[in-house]
């Protein structure tokens, strides 16, 4: 297990080397080495996964050096394995390395080509640290690392104003909740003394409940950000301004679950601050509703996407906050697989579309791209919950915790499971079912001629080429079968349950329903899955028009972003410039040449000054002093 | 290698000086050039023996240098170094070779070389002195070479901004000469010895008013230099008028020299009064961080830029400086370094913008990435290391701060916070006007960096990573002269060192640290953790350590 510094290493050696030889490797070398490294980087994992299951411990702690040390506040940079942090790495290297390979063939011909597999590796070394961390601080180094890879891939393509500033917002909205991680650990540096999770652990029974509450509130603050939780979620749907495997990798598989992954390993002080456990499960499932409700209206299709994943964190933080840990990773990793299939999907869609994103524009392409479509259909049938695809068993075990919670998050979160399947089914049948209405846009007559060149101008769909189906078809096999790591039927199927018992803390004892609950509370799942489904075929099939179903309130995200950016950014901007032309000048400068034409009485005095006088006597005082010093060198020092 | 066998910080101090001299009055442009840089490099290599020479783990002042200078009035050529001016003296050595070599191929090259040797031997010798009037000598010399710089290289309207700076210092310059003069007097009437050693005057007692008034005296030359607001009115002007060099001179290290005074003489001088009136200087350091990312972030000239952002991070440096922590304190000394370092990268960079465009102005320039991959390739990381980016210099000396800062002076300290938000606003919205869009006519066809170039700005950018990952290097360095700083600061006002975590490692209290080694075939491992003694047992989880029956258990204290 001493090999674990290498699971980080590979994709950082990888990122070294772009940066320095990335401009002389060129296409496709540059994306294939990249590739590499993170593939490396799985194996990796996958062997220490393996040395793990003979581990007799339940923590392993590499320690590599000695990081920040003031005498009294000693911090190291530390690797710790363990089920959690193992579990993290897997899923986040192994759909990486997929993402990767898609990659290389979707970024063909971009100038920028081996900048983007750069950030792309810097971005997996920066996830790695932050799951391997063994300290909040070593955490928060992958949290800002993946950041502002975020940030940078967002505005891959700068040139474009939209991007440049989605980027920037992205950064920004991530500082902001940054500030409450930062607090959080100031407190637990303040009461801990030490930023080790283990040592937070322990002391955790013994520090006051406020400051507990405290600690974890803050830190999931900084969840909310990371996360895109409700208010601050608008930053990830401007996010889609990235490339398409950006967004299925970063903004939907690995880094936006940072902030799950946060509350789960800060799991053992959640279970003790009830309190703050509730405010995550009320936020999480009014994101998941609101963000759902905000999907059904878009015509974007990657921005369908992209509040179909917010509204999914919400689901994971009401696994989270009704102590369903296991649940909450569960759905993390399912989600992983499906959202990520869906992505890179609706990528070979815009790939093929001659980047048409827009689903009313769409129509018709199962006939064209049939393999897209079916791997498009089985992420829709994984995320809405539709048995046995994976999206049934995970969130049905977040529904299983929520209902032991209560009957009101419940039923919020069975209603938001239909609207899921409906939100899916509509974009489905925009794009694939219905008349092709591209035919129409594009220009009659050429249309033909264009079927020799693969990269006309005219819109001719196709299917991608076969290196960027194979990740899509093993991402669509895993959201088949994903289920598999953790059937609810016995507790012996459970294997993801097991696995991570030992680092989470234990959920709370109502949180094992009766068999025939369990029974029931699948079924009715199932039924709205499918419920959910079928209406959205019935409409969305036959017509692609239907404004008495697309909401404005839902189309501008319940106008959240909106009335923020009014009431903070232009506000903010209009106070910066008043202090900047009224404050600085008039009032504290102003003060100071007040206060000088006070002293200096005599202004005719300043005015002669201000020639020659100053420079004249400066060289004199200079002169002195030098001479001064010098003198007093000689006798002295030499 | 001894400490007197040879008179290494009198040397680092003179040969600049006098080098300088010498080249004023060299006929020959290029030779003046190059011996500038050949020179400057001498000194700086010599600082850097002193940091290798430099004995870890030593409070107290080394390679030290005593001889009298002018014997009648006490006055000492007295140098010194320790762990809070060590790296601001490799600072100086670092950044003046790099302006050097950057920026002298001007006109009047021989003057223009001599000045700014003649600034690095004053910024040298104020960090070093030993001697509060061999102190106030090179601090007071520092003005004029940069005073010079700008009126001689400097831009459209630099004579007003010139006379601005050079009048507003000497005006807070007064205060502290009248309060030098003050405390030596005290000081002779208390022992009968005249003397300006600052060893001796440590230990001058002073009455709470008289401690107060002269705390005021010596703050207002040292929070005009830095600046710190509300004196702050002086630097943007200057930072924008003055040349390259001259803007990094003075932001990035002539800056150093207000907070190196505060934390030298006020804190040591006057500890009482410093503690007491503490929460007045939290709260100016608050205010400029708060205040200065707001106005930077409306600024359209890049250079008045830095100045407001500069107002803003020195604000950190106060309040690590005030917060009488030492996790604060370490911060702060690690954060004057890391302000120098990034302030020079930043003024270098916009320098490169102003040699291609012939512009500094915001709103004119755009795509510059594009245009010029590799300059911005350095802008935005060092964007990201002053806003304080994991992994990069600036974040080690923000959060040493400000966590420190948290400990005792809470709420300054979150809306300190502020300013991490503000700062990301203020220089990404700052990049992306300049570097992010289309580019435009005029800036579509600049050159990327050259060799030259990049052969200059390489050390710094190396340095940004490089204590970002491995700080504890110069901690080890900075924290045994900043702990004993603070126990002189905490003892004299009768605080004991524990209440605010201060001195001593508290995790060994009450906790016990469980190692458990274990069997794998690979060889063994021990797993650690901390855990309070009376709870080992009875933890209602699971998670700190598991240990089950294989593995040996040892305990012991935690070191």
């Amino acid at each position: 297990m001493k090999l674990v510094f290498l699971i980080p290493a590979f994709p950082l050696l990888g990122a070294l080397s772009l940066i320095f030889f990335g401009r002389k490797l060129k296409e496709p070398l540059a994306g294939y080495i990249a590739t590499a490294a993170v593939g490396l980087s799985f194996i990796f994992s996958v062997v220490v996964w393996i040395k793990f299951l003979g581990f007799s411990g339940n923590v392993f702690v590499d320690h590599l050096f000695v990081w920040i040390n003031t005498g009294s506040f000693k911090v190291d940079a530390a690797l710790r394995v363990d089920p959690l942090s193992l579990t993290m790495v897997l899923f986040v290297t192994g759909v990486s390395t997929l993402i990767h390979f898609y990659s290389v063939e979707y970024m063909h011909k971009d100038i920028d080509f081996p900048k983007f597999f750069l950030y792309l590796n810097l971005f997996v070394t920066s996830m790695i640290i932050l799951v391997l961390g063994n300290n909040m601080l070593l955490t928060f180094v992958g949290w800002e690392g993946v950041g502002v890879c975020s940030y940078f891939l967002i505005s891959f393509w700068h040139e474009r104003p939209s991007a440049a500033s989605a980027g920037k917002k992205a950064m920004i909205v991530n500082r902001i909740a940054d500030v409450g991680f930062l607090l959080s650990m100031f407190l637990v540096i303040h009461y801990v003394h030490s930023l080790n999770y283990s040592a937070i652990f322990a002391a955790g029974p013994s520090l006051a409940k406020t400051t507990v509450d405290a600690i974890v509130l803050l830190a999931f603050v900084g969840a909310m950000g990371k996360s895109a939780q409700v208010p601050l979620y608008g930053w990830l749907a401007d996010a889609m301004e990235g490339p398409t495997p950006v967004s299925a990798l970063i903004h939907a598989a690995t880094m936006v679950t940072a902030g799950v992954y946060l509350m789960v390993r800060l799991s053992p002080l959640l279970a003790l601050s009830p309190d703050v456990a509730h405010i995550i499960t009320i936020i999480g499932i009014l994101t998941a509703f609101m963000a759902a409700m905000s999907a059904t209206a878009q015509d974007d299709i990657k921005k369908v996407l992209a509040y179909s994943t917010v509204s999914q964190l919400g689901y994971m933080f009401v696994g989270v906050g009704t102590g369903a840990y296991a649940a909450a990773i569960f759905l993390m990793v399912t989600h992983a697989f499906y959202k990520a299939l869906l992505f890179l999907s609706s990528g070979s869609v815009i790939h093929g579309m001659h980047d048409e994103q827009n689903l009313k524009k769409m129509g018709a392409l199962k006939v064209v791209m049939p393999i897209t479509a079916v791997a498009f259909f089985t992420g829709w049938m994984a995320i809405a919950g539709v048995p046995p695809f994976a999206g049934f068993w995970s969130k049905g075990d977040v529904l299983v915790g929520a209902f032991s919670e209560s009957w009101l998050v419940w039923i919020i979160g069975l209603f938001t499971a239909g609207i899921t399947s409906y939100y899916m089914g509509r974009e489905y049948c925009l794009a694939f079912l219905g008349k092709a209405r591209w035919i129409s846009e594009s220009s009659k007559g050429k249309k033909k001629s264009s079927k020799k060149e693969d990269h006309g101008h005219v819109v001719d769909p196709h299917e991608p080429s076969f290196k960027m189906m194979i990740p899509v078809v093993t991402l669509a096999i895993l959201a088949l079968v994903g289920g598999l790591l953790n059937l609810p039927f016995a507790s012996s199927l459970k294997f993801l349950d097991k696995f991570l018992t030992p680092v989470i803390a234990a959920s709370p004892s109502y949180f094992h329903p009766s068999a025939v609950n369990q029974i029931a509370l699948g079924v009715l799942d199932a039924v709205f899955a499918i419920g959910g489904g079928l209406i959205a075929y019935f409409i969305w099939s036959k017509t692609y028009e239907k404004p008495a179903l697309e909401f404005t309130l839902f189309k501008n995200a319940w106008y959240i972003d909106k009335t923020g950016d009014v009431a903070i950014a232009r506000t903010s901007t209009k106070l910066a410039e008043v202090t900047d032309n009224v404050i600085e000048p008039k009032v504290i400068d102003g003060a100071v040449i007040g206060l000088s034409k006070l002293v200096l009485a005599v202004g005719i005095l300043v005015r002669k000054m201000a020639s020659g006088f100053v420079r004249r006597e400066a060289l004199v005082i200079a002169g002195g002093l030098v001479a001064l010093i010098i003198i007093g060198g000689l006798r002295g020092g030499l | 290698m001894t400490q007197s066998s040879l008179p290494f910080l009198t040397v680092i101090v003179l040969l600049p000086i006098i080098g300088g001299i010498v080249l004023a009055f060299l006929p020959v442009d290029r030779l003046a050039k190059y011996l500038g840089i050949a020179l400057s490099t001498v000194s700086g290599i010599l600082a850097l023996i002193v940091m290798l020479l430099f004995k870890t783990g030593d409070a107290k002042y080394q390679f030290v240098t005593n001889h009298s200078w002018v014997s009648s009035l006490g006055i000492g050529w007295h140098f010194g170094v320790d762990g809070i001016s060590l790296f601001l003296m490799e600072m100086v050595a670092l950044i003046f070779p790099i302006i050097l070599i950057a920026t002298n191929d001007k006109s009047k090259n021989n003057t223009y070389s001599a000045w700014l040797l003649i600034l690095e031997g004053a910024c040298f010798g104020s960090f070093l002195s030993m001697d509060l009037f061999g102190f106030f000598l090179f601090f007071e010399l520092t003005l004029i070479p940069a005073y010079f710089l700008i009126i001689g290289w400097g831009g459209k309207d630099r004579s007003r901004a010139a006379l601005k700076f050079f009048l507003y210092t000497l005006f807070g310059s007064a205060f502290l000469f009248a309060s030098m003069v003050i405390l030596v007097v005290i000081h002779q009437n208390q022992t009968g010895v005249f003397t300006f050693d600052i060893t001796k005057l440590v230990h001058t007692k002073l009455s709470y008013p008289t401690q107060v008034l002269l705390f005021l005296g010596f703050s207002a030359a040292f929070v005009v230099k830095t600046p710190i607001f509300p004196f702050h009115t002086w630097s943007p002007k200057a930072y924008s008028e003055a040349p390259t060099s001259g803007s990094i001179s003075l932001a990035s290290i002539m800056a150093k020299l207000g907070t190196y005074g505060l934390l030298r003489f006020d804190l040591n001088f006057f500890p009482q009064a410093s503690y007491r009136l503490a929460p007045l200087l939290l709260t100016l350091g608050v205010i400029g961080i708060v205040y200065g990312a707001i106005v930077a972030a409306v600024q359209k000239d890049f250079k008045k830029l830095v100045a407001f952002s500069s107002l803003s991070h020195l604000g950190f440096v106060a309040i690590g400086i005030f917060a009488f922590s030492t996790i604060a304190m370490n911060g702060t000394i690690l954060q004057m370094f890391n302000h120098g370092v990034l302030t020079a990268a930043m003024f270098l960079i916009i320098g490169m913008i102003l040699d291609r465009t012939k512009t500094i102005d915001i709103s004119k320039l755009s795509g510059l990435q594009k245009a010029a991959p590799v300059l911005s390739g350095a802008m935005i990381v060092v964007i990201l290391a002053s806003l304080g980016l994991p992994g990069t210099n600036g974040f080690i000396g923000e959060f040493l701060i400000l966590s420190g800062a948290f400990i005792g002076h809470r709420w300054w300290a979150v809306v300190a916070l502020t300013g991490v938000i503000l700062s990301a606003v203020y220089l990404l919205w700052a990049y992306q006007r300049a570097f992010h869009k289309k580019a435009e006519n005029s800036t579509s066809i600049i050159k990327d960096m050259t060799l030259k170039e990049k052969l200059y700005i390489a050390p710094l950018i190396l340095l940004i990573f490089f204590i970002g990952f491995f700080p504890s290097t110069m901690l080890n360095k900075i924290s045994p002269s900043v702990n004993s700083l603070i126990h002189h600061v905490r003892t004299a006002n009768h605080l004991s060192s524990q209440t605010a975590f201060s001195s001593k490692p508290t995790d060994s209290t009450g906790y016990r640290t469980i190692q458990a080694v274990t069997g794998d075939k690979s060889g063994q491992k021990i797993v650690t953790a901390q855990v309070p003694t009376d709870r080992t047992n009875n933890s209602p989880y699971r998670s700190a350590v598991s240990v089950n029956k294989n593995t040996q258990i040892k305990t012991g204290n935690a070191k």
